[in-house]
């Protein structure tokens, strides 16, 4: 099947304990597939960031397996699995350490051994994309809380890695910042990259990502397109997700029967002229309801 | 931080927000005389908060009046039980046992931390621990609360949940609240009045749904309230108490109700 060929993270009955006896993942099963923009959701403490540091080996599973690109992260050494998968974490602070903004995204790439003007191509292209070519000389820690996260992801885009994992990218952004993370998940999806984000930006979600998984004490309950998990009241309530600004408001008039189908309507204008024929056709005396 | 000008009533609910940079947390570092007794810099014009000047008072006499709490409870938690966290400002105001104890249990009941009273503070998760930070400051029954961010690291559930909280002091014991969000979804729900900063100013303040509309450019937009204003274009304008959406679906509720109403009207009397 072409399906399974193009699986790039597969994760079998996943099982870890920390150190301290807490047992993060209790049985997960996932595929991740090349190209895609995955979401990973639930409350605190779900274990969706321990789920995602199996990825590039931070953590190697208790008991089942992870492959990336078919290597069993457990006989893999981080370096190797970080060329395969980029990690950026959730505070930028805990990332980035070197003196200049270029310094930091050549980091890696030493690290790799590519030859310096190599190094140096690299680095003017990831910090062009990312808007920051023009803070090169400058310390990354004078630079803003957005502009600090785009730097982790130009160190990360810097070496090419297949597939990019972004721990919680829009917490604690601004809306012009969130915009432009918004930029950069669409142009990772026109580079052909695989994207795994945890969030908890559900309207984020629903406009930038192909699939979500929603994780709760440990497990998966369910995987799928954001159009159908997102709607189903009863998971969402299981898993302590808050719906979409449209669905919860869609639910609420169908509980008043004003609505009664059983697709939702995801854009603002679109519900809205579905509205607009409902109250019109009333007033003409016609059906009401759809 | 430039040509602020704000007064705060008991009993708000303020909802503070701007672009990262924009001076919200300076601001709100005033209130409580960190500016300028920790942090320095230059303070020019008028504050008065419960009566007292930041400036001739040191922080610690705010301590009985503004309650402080981080994006990260973790920078404001010290103690090895969560019974232990809560009695020592109420220690350190030098209050007879018996009200000190009397409080923290109030609080250990209020914020649903009696389960916990044992347990260290660095084994809670995210939202308990906010919930501690919260109650920790709230002991000390101050008239005026400061949140800086304080979901940023809550999943919506425990962020709305602890909000609701929040909002519910500012009915029942007429607590102002100043609260820095982002995430207007989680917060604008609460938010009796919204107020803009940008550049060091108050570019707008007042009732959150108009100030939402005018500042869509700065705030970003709500879901809900874009299909208020569809709606209105075409024709049907909506009266929105609150801009979350449970408030606009009963507003639609009731257009509906009233357009059925004048269509049956319209049924039985054709002339």
């Amino acid at each position: 099947m072409q399906r399974e060929e193009s699986v790039v993270i597969q994760v079998r009955d996943l099982y870890y304990t920390y150190p301290g006896g807490v047992e993060a993942l209790r049985g997960v099963n996932l595929e991740v597939y090349q190209g895609e923009v995955l979401a990973i959701m639930g409350e605190n403490g779900a274990g969706k960031t321990t789920l995602i540091k199996h990825f590039n080996g931070i953590l190697r599973p208790t008991r089942g397996q992870v492959l990336v690109k078919g290597i069993d992260t457990r006989q893999a050494s981080v370096a190797e699995l970080s060329k395969i998968v980029g990690f950026v974490f959730q505070n930028p602070d805990h990332q980035l350490f070197a003196d200049t903004v270029y310094e930091e995204v050549a980091f890696a790439l030493r690290n790799f051994g590519y030859p310096e003007h190599v190094i140096e191509n690299r680095v003017r292209w990831a910090l062009n994309l990312m808007d920051l070519w023009k803070y090169r000389s400058k310390s990354p820690f004078s630079l803003s809380e957005g502009e600090k996260k785009r730097l982790t992801i130009a160190s990360v885009l810097a070496y090419d890695p297949e597939i990019i994992v972004l721990d919680e990218p829009t917490a604690g952004q601004d809306y012009l910042q969130k915009e432009k993370i918004s930029e950069t998940i669409n142009l990772l999806r026109l580079m052909n990259k695989t994207v795994v984000m945890v969030t908890h930006d559900v309207e984020f979600v629903t406009e930038h990502v192909d699939r979500v998984a929603v994780m709760t004490k440990g497990r998966i309950l369910a995987v799928g397109p954001p159009q159908r998990v997102l709607c189903d009241t009863q998971l969402l309530r299981e898993s302590r997700l808050v719906p979409p600004q449209l669905i919860k408001l869609s639910l609420i008039l169908r509980r008043h029967n004003i609505l009664n189908e059983q697709e939702y309507e995801w854009r603002a204008d679109k519900l809205a002229l579905k509205l607009v024929k409902i109250l019109e056709s009333d007033t003409n005396g016609g059906p009401s309801g759809i | 931080m430039r040509d602020v000008h704000l007064e705060v009533d008991a009993g708000e609910f303020i909802l503070l927000v701007g672009p990262s940079g924009c001076g919200k947390s300076t601001f709100a570092r005033v209130l409580n005389g960190l500016i300028p007794h920790f942090y320095g810099g230059e303070l020019t014009g008028e504050v008065e908060v419960c009566g007292m000047d930041p400036r001739e008072h040191p922080t610690y006499e705010f301590a009985e009046c503004v309650g402080f709490v981080f994006q990260n409870p973790e920078n404001q938690l010290f103690f090895t039980s969560v019974e232990r966290e809560l009695a020592f400002g109420l220690e350190n105001l030098g209050l007879p046992r018996e009200e000190i104890s009397r409080r923290v249990e109030q609080a250990l009941r209020e914020y649903q931390l009696a389960e916990l009273r044992d347990r260290s503070p660095y084994e809670l998760s995210g939202g308990q621990q906010q919930r501690l930070a919260i109650a920790s400051v709230m002991v000390m029954q101050p008239k005026v609360l400061v949140l800086d961010e304080p979901t940023a690291n809550l999943d919506p559930f425990t962020a709305m949940r602890i909000l609701a909280l929040v909002r519910r002091k500012t009915l029942e014991e007429r607590v102002a609240a100043i609260v820095i969000e982002h995430r207007l979804e989680v917060a604008l729900p609460f938010a009796t009045r919204m107020v803009v900063m940008v550049g060091g100013r108050i570019v707008d303040d007042g009732r959150p749904v108009e100030v939402v509309a005018r500042q869509k450019h700065v705030v970003g937009r709500l879901h809900a309230l874009e299909l208020v204003e569809h709606l209105a274009q075409a024709g049907f304008s909506l009266e929105v108490e609150k801009p979350s959406p449970e408030h606009v679906a009963l507003s639609i509720v009731k257009a509906y109700r009233v357009s059925r109403l004048a269509a049956r009207r319209k049924r039985s009397d054709p002339g």
